[in-house]
């Protein structure tokens, strides 16, 4: 009997990610919600410029790399070649999504485009060895920001789910977390939600998911889930922002 | 003989890119091919296809980018300050090897410029306008029938050979009317076993890439992709030649410009100066052959360009500089009149180039 399986919509590939990052998780999470929605065949996936870059590897879907911060945009352009038979996803990092690709990201969501966004908040550039994100918290210390950041220099990180949620437009917008097991769980909840809901034709739904990156914030794992409990959580509050379904049929 | 329409220059780009079987188009608001956009909103939801305005022309591009992954016939239309934001796609769609048609209805620069039609991006057209080692194939229509057989042209061009194919016409080009056989050569869009449309779970996945960390590997990418370009070189340059048989001196012009000439040719023809025209179709590949051929009897050649010389480079490269080449040009949108043609023919006929 098998008990633990790796989800069909996984390759073999062996993944690139260091010791402690959570970019596994939730690559598993998106994977089983797809195996368990039965769409591998019609799903197109779009990976992003970042750590996630090589992401068309590990899905065994359909898989487009976007240039940085363009994934929205060419996820519309997928999901309006054939509506009814594509399924979409992007899976975009903070770099991606909320510094080079804003535009993209507020155009799609305003639009309701119906699709599936994966928003990784590490509050760090990973891939390019950390330097300070648009999410990177006040005082954090990265490359780009030795003294920590100061917002009276380079501004105050952005939350994006509550900024998307004054819009008129996207369906579904969630912050999750997958520091420990009910958090994971939950995680899986919300990403299938955020699937179901395109599948459905509800449009816009994204899914941010506060994530460790213990290499370039310089802890072990373990101190780095923590650091999600004690520092990250507090500025990115997990919740629902929007799910227009959900109020409509209130 | 098909009936004729009196269209737009850039509504003939429009419809015909419709006959071609394009049902995407994604574009951003800019003078002066706003036509092509407020065609294809009016057309497209009537015809089950999707007009998309989008919020950048990098959005553009990139929407392009996406429905050309899934293997369909797609385009995007600007103007030059325009085309520059595309720049990244077009670096990422010759990356991937994806077939898409862009329309550049090019205006004065650089910066934010002026309105008026101008040929001052050939060098950004010709050498590919993005990062890295790539070349589209540029196509430039001198009336508004060829901007609707050159359009259909690049479609097809676009896929056989998955490239992206860019019209570079200009302002006068796009605004234009004349009347338009619409009853055009179409080639359905062939198979396209690598587009990325779900896998069905009957094949291994497919991935629609530009990225390749191994040196070797990357290299190896670039050099089949030259030995494609090469092809297209051999197979699809294309050119109209006049009055070239006994020419001594060879004007060389495309678009606009070639049509400005014309009326010259005839004029220092009356004068019995003996002096004919190149006429290059496809800017990239660039018809080098006709040019070569042409140094056997021509003394002068003479560049006339709406830009400051840029095809002329060409032109020399071709001629091996056995002769020597003269610009004849206005730049900002301002357009050379016959007369200045005319009295640079003239010139060249009396000095041989030598001023």
């Amino acid at each position: 009997m098998v008990v633990f399986d790796k989800p069909h919509a996984l390759t073999d590939v062996p993944m690139h990610y260091c010791p402690g990052c959570t970019h596994g998780i939730v690559h598993r999470l998106v994977a089983e919600v797809i195996d368990e929605l039965s769409i591998e065949g019609k799903t197109i996936g779009i990976a992003p410029v970042g750590c996630s870059v090589m992401a068309y590897n590990y899905f065994n879907c359909d898989m487009i790399e976007a240039a940085h911060g363009r994934a929205p945009a060419v996820a519309t352009g997928v999901k309006r070649a054939d509506p009814e038979n594509h399924i979409v996803f992007t899976y975009q990092g903070d770099g991606d999504l909320a510094s080079i690709g804003m535009a993209e990201t507020v155009h799609a969501a305003a639009r309701n485009e119906n699709i599936t966004i994966i928003f990784i908040n590490n509050a760090i550039y990973g891939m390019t060895g950390g330097q300070m994100a648009p999410t990177s918290l006040p005082g954090q210390v990265t490359q780009t920001s030795p003294y920590g950041r100061d917002p009276k220099l380079c501004g105050y990180p952005i939350r994006v789910c509550e900024m998307l949620s004054e819009l008129e437009g996207p369906e579904y917008l969630e912050r999750v977390t997958v520091n420990n097991v009910k958090n994971v769980k939950n995680a899986k909840k919300a990403i299938k939600k955020a699937f179901q809901n395109q599948i459905d034709g509800k449009g816009f739904s994204l899914v941010e998911v506060i994530s460790a990156c213990p290499t370039n914030w310089g802890m072990t794992p373990q101190a780095a889930l923590k650091w999600i409990d004690d520092k990250m959580i507090p500025y990115y509050p997990l919740g629902v922002y929007k799910d227009r379904s959900a109020k409509e049929a209130e | 003989m098909a009936d004729k329409v009196l269209m737009k220059g850039n509504e003939a780009i429009a419809e015909a890119a419709i006959l071609a079987g394009c049902r995407h188009y994604f574009g951003y608001p800019i003078t002066p091919q706003t036509e092509v956009a407020a065609y294809m909103a009016k057309r497209m939801p009537k015809i089950g296809g999707t007009f998309l305005q989008a919020e950048s022309e990098i959005a553009a591009i990139n929407m392009v980018y996406g429905v050309a992954s899934a293997g369909y016939r797609v385009m995007t239309s600007s103007s030059s300050p325009g085309i520059s934001l595309k720049g990244e796609g077009l670096s990422y769609l010759a990356g991937a090897d994806l077939p898409a048609l862009v329309v550049n209805v090019q205006r004065g620069g650089p910066g934010l410029g002026g309105i008026q039609p101008s040929q001052s991006d050939y060098f950004q057209a010709t050498r590919g306008g993005g990062h890295g080692d790539y070349h589209m194939i540029v196509l430039a229509p001198a009336s508004v029938q060829e901007m609707a057989e050159l359009t259909v042209k690049g479609f097809e061009l676009a896929d056989k050979y998955r490239m992206t194919s860019m019209i570079l016409a200009d302002g006068t080009m796009g605004q234009m009317m004349e009347p338009v056989a619409l009853d055009l050569d179409i080639k359905p869009a062939p198979e396209k076993p690598w587009a990325t449309r779900g896998t069905g779970m009957k094949r291994p996945h497919n991935i629609i890439n530009s990225l390749s960390l191994v040196p070797e590997e990357l290299e190896q990418l670039n050099l089949e992709r030259y030995e494609r370009y090469h092809i297209v070189e051999e197979n699809e340059t294309r050119f109209e030649e006049y009055m070239m048989d006994d020419a001594e001196i060879c004007i060389a012009a495309f678009g606009i410009a070639a049509r400005v000439s014309k009326n010259a040719i005839n004029a220092a023809r009356k004068e019995g100066i003996k002096v004919g025209m190149i006429r290059p179709i496809t800017l990239w590949p660039f018809p080098k052959a006709p040019f070569l051929k042409a140094t056997e009897h021509v003394k002068t050649f003479i560049s006339v360009e709406l830009s400051m010389g840029q095809m002329i480079e060409d032109v020399r490269l071709a001629t091996e500089c056995r002769a020597p080449v003269l610009l004849c040009n206005r730049v900002g949108g301002m357009i050379p009149s016959p007369d200045q043609v005319l009295d640079s023919i003239r010139k060249a006929s009396k000095n041989g180039g030598n001023d």
